[in-house]
C-alpha cells in the first residue's frame, strides 16, 4: 500500500510537471524534499534525546507499573476473555501505559508480548480472538498525553507556542479512543464468535 | 472549553517534567544516570527516521510542486469548506492510517508551508498526534503471532482513525478560531 502511494506521488507528479511544460519543477522539488527530510530528522534529535531520557526515569521509578495498577479495573472490563492474574493483563497494561506516555518505541514490544499471551488463550490460532481485536482497537486510537515528535517539529519550524497542540491532541484522542472502544463492543456483539471453545 | 484546552496545553509538559524526576528521586532512582541511559536511544531513533522522511518528502515535494496536489485538493475543497475545513489537511486523513513516516512527512511539509501557528499547521499537528498507523500496527501485532484472519479489527481501527481525524479538525476549529 505504501509502495503504491509512494510510486503514485512520484509518477503523477512527474506527469503533471511534464504536462505543465516545466519538468525542472520536479527536479528542483526532489532536492528540496530530500533536504527538508534531513532537516526535520535532525531537528527531532534534541527533543527525542531529552524525552526518551525523561521516560527512562519514569520507567526506572516504576511509574509505568503505577499507571498500570490504576488502569487495572478498566482493563478487566475491556478484556473479558482473559482470566484474572493471566500474564496477558500485565503486558496489556504496560502497552497501554507506554502509549499514554507517548513512548511509541516501548509500546510496540509490549503490545507484541500481549498478543503472544492472548494467542495462548485463542482457540483458533489463525483467527483473531475478540480480545485481540480489542487490543488492536485500543492501540490504533490510543490516548496520547504528550505528542513528542509533533512538538519537536513545531519547535523546528519556529512555532511561537509549540505545545499549544497538547490539549487539542488530548481531546481528539479521548474521543477517538472512546469511539474505538464503543465500535469494538458493537462489533464484538455483531460478529462475536465464542471466545472459548464450546463444551 | 477553550480556556481548559489552553491551560492543559501550557501546563501538561511542565507538570510531567517536575513530577517524574521528583517521584523517581523519592524512589531512590539515580535520576541523572537513568536519564542518560534512556536518552541514548533518542539519537538512534531520529537517525532511523531519516530514510523514511527523505523518501516521503521527495515524493510529496514532487507531487506538490508539479501542481498535482493542488488539483487533488481542488476536487474536495468545495465540499470541505462548507464545514470550515481547509482542504490542505485532507490528504492526511488518507495517509495517516497507511504510513506513519509518510504522514509525518506530510505534516512537516504543511507546517513548513503554512507555518506551525496557522490553522492548517495546528490542525495537521493535532491530526498526526491523535491518530495512528492502523495498518502498520495491525501488520506488526497480528504478524507477530501468525494471525491471518483479522475479522473486524481493521474496520474498527480505520473507523476510529476517521473519528480521530474528524475530532481533531473539530477541536482545532473550536479552540483556535
Amino acid at each position: 500500500m505504501v509502495n503504491v502511494i509512494w510510486l503514485l506521488f512520484i509518477v503523477i507528479g512527474i506527469v503533471f510537471a511534464a504536462a505543465k511544460g516545466d519538468i525542472s519543477l520536479a527536479t528542483n522539488a526532489v532536492f528540496e524534499g530530500a533536504k527538508t527530510g534531513v532537516t526535520v530528522s535532525f531537528g527531532l534529535i534534541s527533543i527525542l534525546v531529552f524525552w526518551l531520557g525523561m521516560m527512562k526515569i519514569a520507567e526506572d521509578a516504576g511509574l509505568l507499573a503505577v499507571i498500570g495498577k490504576m488502569l487495572s479495573p478498566f482493563i478487566r472490563l475491556l478484556f473479558p476473555g482473559v482470566p484474572a492474574n493471566h500474564p496477558a493483563l500485565g503486558y496489556i497494561l504496560s502497552n497501554m501505559s507506554a502509549n499514554i506516555l507517548g513512548l511509541g518505541n516501548a509500546a510496540t514490544p509490549m503490545g507484541i508480548k500481549a498478543m503472544q499471551e492472548l494467542q495462548k488463550l485463542n482457540p483458533q490460532k489463525d483467527t483473531a480472538s475478540p480480545d485481540m481485536c480489542t487490543l488492536l482497537a485500543i492501540n490504533t486510537a490510543s490516548i496520547t498525553l504528550i505528542p513528542t515528535t509533533l512538538i519537536a517539529i513545531r519547535l523546528n519550524f519556529h512555532s511561537a507556542n509549540p505545545t499549544e497542540i497538547v490539549g487539542t491532541t488530548l481531546a481528539a484522542t479521548f474521543l477517538s479512543t472512546t469511539a474505538a472502544i464503543l465500535l469494538d463492543r458493537w462489533y464484538r456483539r455483531v460478529h462475536g464468535a465464542p471466545q472459548t471453545p464450546k463444551g | 472549553m477553550l480556556s481548559v484546552i489552553t491551560a492543559i496545553s501550557a501546563w501538561a509538559i511542565p507538570v510531567v517534567l517536575v513530577f517524574i524526576p521528583l517521584y523517581a528521586a523519592a524512589k531512590k532512582v539515580p535520576v541523572y544516570e537513568s536519564f542518560v541511559d534512556g536518552a541514548k536511544d533518542g539519537f538512534d531513533t531520529a537517525v532511523r527516521i531519516i530514510p523514511h522522511l527523505v523518501g516521503m518528502m521527495v515524493a510529496i515535494s514532487v507531487f506538490r510542486a508539479s501542481g498535482a496536489m493542488e488539483w487533488l485538493i481542488g476536487l474536495f475543497r468545495p465540499f470541505l469548506e462548507n464545514w470550515g475545513v481547509p482542504g490542505e489537511v485532507l490528504p492526511l486523513a488518507v495517509l495517516r492510517p497507511i504510513t506513519g513516516a509518510g504522514s509525518l512527512a506530510f505534516t512537516a511539509d504543511l507546517i513548513k508551508q503554512f507555518g506551525p501557528d496557522s490553522m492548517i499547521g495546528r490542525m495537521a499537528s493535532t491530526i498526526q498526534g491523535s491518530t495512528d498507523t492502523t495498518l502498520y500496527v495491525l501488520t506488526v501485532y497480528f504478524g507477530a503471532v501468525g494471525i491471518r484472519k483479522t475479522r473486524y479489527a481493521l474496520k474498527v481501527g480505520l473507523l476510529s482513525d476517521l473519528v480521530g481525524f474528524i475530532s481533531a479538525v473539530a477541536v482545532c476549529l473550536l479552540a483556535f478560531s
